[in-house]
């Protein structure tokens, strides 16, 4: 199935949309002069011209090309692709919300405001943290954020040679590249074979040249760094901060507080830990919440209660200063506050423990089968090894994960973390049933059995898609990236 | 208990427990230590029903108050196809995750090549990206790679007539670096480019237009003379304007910058938006965020794929061109499906319309006692309105809200300056209709007489 670029359908005179023509006053077009021309635009832009029935062919049968978690299971590793409510998206939907302006005047936003209110008292409570800003738009964002408050602090403290951040080897591409982007230099701390931090590497390197541990707990195997109250000892003791990446939270979700652990700065993700959707890749939303020590130094506006209502409050000389446009991705605030009132304190603990409980489930089952290296206190997911696979019959990672394509389901995430060979990282999350994995579990069976038996059949997988394995060298070497 | 985002029954539980040869699910969390293990809930509500969810955020959303609105300052209410709403909510491109097992996501690769193809049309430039969060990022963005693409470079000139939030975030992206950002001063509401000091280690300079003030800019020869000194030129434009205003391929800039929040995204309280980033062919492999290109498989079958990934930060960590992993997409969709619908002749009306109709009420509020209209330079759907006094300002918006117009964004709301504060950004877009104008203007009539 082709689905032909909606530009190639084009045909000069067809229109999807009409506006209402314009209604002023004819004896107005002498009153003004339209733009001069040396600021106008020469030529039109290629843009398709089609009829409306054209528009909703084409992309509800590209919608058709797409797997979300609506269609199947999507155990990816990392990215906590759990259910995401259909009252999230009705609620986001709303008129109410999606037809205020971000700048009226503040007594005609009290609604919004008290939304993020209550959504970031109710994050403080569920990290153990003080206070925090909705602004940062992604993960990555978040820690931009938050390291860039670090940043400040110590400037503030006239502390100038703190230029480096630890970073595990285990750790998201995301956390160096914000680093960098912070100007820090980013050192590596290496993993034990327990595959947790290794405390003497990181004490070794610990010094007045850091700023900050940044670490993420459950680590990226799914385990739970058992020495973090240790961790965070040492890295305090060497006056160096903390920081959380709140990627894995969903694992410890009402059970366990970043704030208790330790842990000065951290992000959330709302599209994974809280349930709104991914989009295809976004929008998501990272806030960024702190203890009292970095509370100064939190984006601005702030949002405070006084007397008479909501308020932005902008009086906050020690702040960052601003990270987005505006107040950050609203809407997913709102769906993300729609998932919390519906969990509530006890519903997030529930699914912290049957998320972990379904990745022991799943762990337990494909043990006989695949290869775990690091089995030491799973908890939300965990990372098979097919290198032997590899080894013995030639069938890699991708080649399992391109087979899973074939049994309808999202593969797990590859290659990552990178100190696993062939990488294949599962997390069930907690929507799915003992059903769903039981299937799950059958299914990659079936692919190890085969890739025993025919390994040159998962080499051509998958063969179910629109398109079989592309070329990735042609794409990059063509690079042709627009139509 | 039961919740109905969690499928277990007590019977599948046991079984499960069973299968692990523990207990209790407590037994799972032993690994993270008493000191730690949180005795009872946190201190939020408890659960709630979708009704009762539902009958509160319904109170709470009546706490918001919706208006005429002619306001902009970066955020505009322009019509929006019924499509957008209908096609961007299919399940499958809401609940997808990014598409990197690109075999089983063909539709949503080839909705971005579209949104990529189709911001490089409106720009006229070579490549586009998959989206950034904002506008505003787009800029800090465009900083970013203005100071890694020259060697020595540590030096971005800004124009002071770029939007204030967005000047904001850059002054955050600097704080503790290395860089700084260089204000370039506006002369009468445009930039000032007379004068313009290009060392060896300033990396570009970025304008914007319609500038701060909905002012359009005249760019005339700084291209070139950017270009001679290895400095490059990023121009961010609201991309409905660029359907009427010199784009900035045109105008020979290397970056194209700016938010399609005009292109099919709604208000939604400033959130979520859609930043776009444009560059010209040598900037390929400096672009930063993810890209889709066109392949094919084996059998010669053409297929969309995310390409050039080295660029990014799950391959480069640390020496990525940028931080940025999520993007915007089901934001950029919409743009998409926006733009789909409207083709060039329906993005090209919403665009006169708002300049014909903005230049209508300009044209009447500046037959006002005790108010001027700036309009000493071109603009096209925003314009400032400078009061004589701030009481009679606040009367002016507090009358106009009194009959459901929201009149404008104070300049001052932007810039945080007393000094801004008798200033009123006012936008009209086509949405507005021939009657709303005119209870403007009455009303305005009435307050200023």
């Amino acid at each position: 199935m082709i689905e032909p670029l909606l530009i190639d359908k084009s045909k000069k005179g067809r229109l999807a949309y009409c506006y209402p023509s314009l209604d002023l006053p004819r004896s107005f077009d002498q009153e003004f002069a339209y733009l001069p021309s040396h600021l106008q635009r020469e030529g039109s832009a290629r843009l398709p011209e089609v009829s409306e029935l054209d528009v909703v062919r084409h992309f509800t049968r590209l919608s058709r090309m797409v797997h979300g978690v609506d269609n199947g299971m999507y155990p990816l590793g990392s990215c906590t692709m759990k259910y995401n409510p259909k009252l999230g998206e009705e609620i986001a939907r709303m008129a109410q919300f999606t037809e205020i302006h971000p700048l009226q005047d503040i007594s005609t936003v009290q609604g919004c405001l008290s939304v993020m209110y209550n959504l970031l008292e109710d994050l403080s409570s569920i990290t153990g943290m003080s206070w925090g800003s909705l602004q940062p738009c992604a993960g990555s964002h978040g820690e931009y954020t938050g390291l860039k408050m670090i940043r400040s602090y110590f400037l503030k403290k006239g502390d100038v040679g703190r230029t480096k951040v630890l970073i595990p080897v285990s750790a998201h591409g995301t956390n160096p590249a914000s680093a960098a982007v912070n100007g820090f230099d980013v050192v590596e701390i290496a993993s034990n074979r327990k595959g947790l931090v290794d405390l003497a590497d990181l004490k070794s390197k610990l010094s007045d040249e850091v700023a900050a541990l940044m670490l993420t707990n459950p680590n990226t195997l799914g385990l739970f760094e058992e020495d973090i109250l240790e961790i965070s000892e040492a890295v305090h003791e060497a006056g160096a901060l903390l920081y959380y990446d709140g990627a894995n939270l969903n694992a410890i979700m009402g059970k366990v507080r970043p704030g208790d652990m330790g842990f000065d700065v951290l992000h959330l993700n709302l599209h994974k830990t809280f349930s709104t959707p991914h989009g295809g890749g976004g929008p998501g939303s990272g806030p960024v919440m702190v203890n009292d020590l970095l509370r100064p130094f939190l984006p601005k506006p702030d949002i405070d209660l006084r007397e008479g209502g909501y308020v932005f409050d902008w009086d906050r000389p020690d702040s960052i200063g601003k990270v987005s446009m505006f107040w950050g991705n609203f809407l997913v605030f709102l769906r993300a506050y729609v998932y919390i009132l519906r969990m509530g304190s006890e519903g997030l603990r529930a699914a912290a423990n049957h998320a972990v409980l379904n990745a022991n489930y799943l762990a337990k089952k494909l043990a006989p089968y695949y290869e775990i290296p690091h089995t030491g206190g799973i908890m939300h997911e965990f990372v098979i090894s097919v290198k032997n696979y590899k080894e013995q019959y030639g069938v890699t990672a991708e080649d399992f994960a391109k087979a899973l394509i074939d049994e309808g389901y999202h593969p797990p995430t590859v290659y990552f973390p990178l100190i696993v060979d062939e990488a294949l990282m599962i997390e069930p999350t907690e929507s799915e049933s003992l059903e769903s994995l039981d299937a799950f579990i059958a299914a990659l069976i079936r692919i190890a059995e085969k890739a025993k038996s025919d390994p040159a059949s998962l080499k051509k997988a998958p063969v179910s898609t629109p398109v079989g394995r592309l070329d990735q060298v042609k794409a990059v070497k063509d690079a042709k990236v627009r139509y | 208990m039961i919740y109905p985002y969690i499928p277990h029954t007590d019977e599948d539980r046991a079984q499960m427990l069973e299968a692990l040869g523990l207990s209790s699910v407590d037994r799972l969390f032993e690994v993270v230590g008493e000191d730690l293990l949180l005795e009872d809930s946190v201190p939020i509500a408890h659960r709630r029903t979708e009704d009762e969810v539902q009958r509160m955020i319904d109170s709470i959303a009546q706490r918001n108050i919706r208006g005429i609105s002619f306001l902009g300052g970066g955020c505009y209410d322009h019509i929006i196809p019924s499509t957008v709403k209908a096609l961007s909510s299919l399940p499958s491109f809401v609940t997808a995750y990014t598409p990197y097992q690109a075999e089983m996501s063909q539709g949503l690769l080839q909705a971005i090549f579209e949104f990529q193809s189709m911001i490089c049309e409106i720009t006229s430039m070579d490549i586009a990206n998959a989206s950034l969060y904002d506008g505003s990022h787009a800029i800090v963005e465009a900083a970013l790679l203005m100071v890694n693409a020259k060697r020595g470079a540590k030096k971005v000139l800004v124009s002071e007539t770029i939007h204030p939030f967005a000047l904001k975030a850059l002054g955050t992206w600097v704080l503790g670096t290395e860089y700084e950002v260089v204000p370039i001063r506006e002369k009468d509401g445009v930039v000032d480019l007379s004068g313009l000091v290009i060392g060896d280690d300033v990396g570009g300079l970025i304008v914007q237009s319609p500038n701060r003030y909905g002012f359009v800019e005249d760019y005339s020869g700084i291209a070139d003379l950017l270009h001679e000194h290895k400095a490059l030129f990023a121009i961010s434009s609201d991309p409905l304007s660029l359907a009427i205003q010199k784009t900035p391929g045109q105008w020979g800039a290397d970056i194209a910058v700016g938010d399609t929040q005009s292109l099919g995204l709604g208000l939604s309280f400033g959130g979520p938006s859609c930043g776009y980033m444009a560059v010209k062919q040598p900037l390929l492999r400096r672009i930063p965020g993810r890209l889709v290109g066109i392949t094919t498989d084996a059998e010669g079958r053409r297929g969309f794929t995310l390409t050039l990934q080295a660029r990014e930060q799950h391959i480069k960590r640390e020496r990525a061109t940028s931080n940025i992993c999520s993007n915007q997409a089901l934001a950029a969709l919409m743009t998409t499906i926006h733009l789909s619908s409207l083709g060039w002749h329906g993005m090209v009306e919403a665009a006169r319309q708002s300049y014909a109709k903005a230049h209508y009420l300009a044209h009447h509020l500046g037959q006002l006692p005790g108010v001027e209209v700036m309009n000493a330079h071109p603009f096209w759907c925003e314009f400032p309105v400078v009061f004589h006094d701030a009481k009679r300002m606040r009367k002016f918006l507090q009358e106009l809200r009194n009959e459901g117009i929201f009149a404008g964004v104070r300049l001052s709301a932007l810039t945080r300056k007393d000094t801004d504060e008798l200033v009123l950004l006012v936008a009209v877009t086509e949405k507005r209709s021939r009657e709303e104008l005119e209870m403007y203007i009455a009303a305005a009539q009435r307050v200023m007489k």
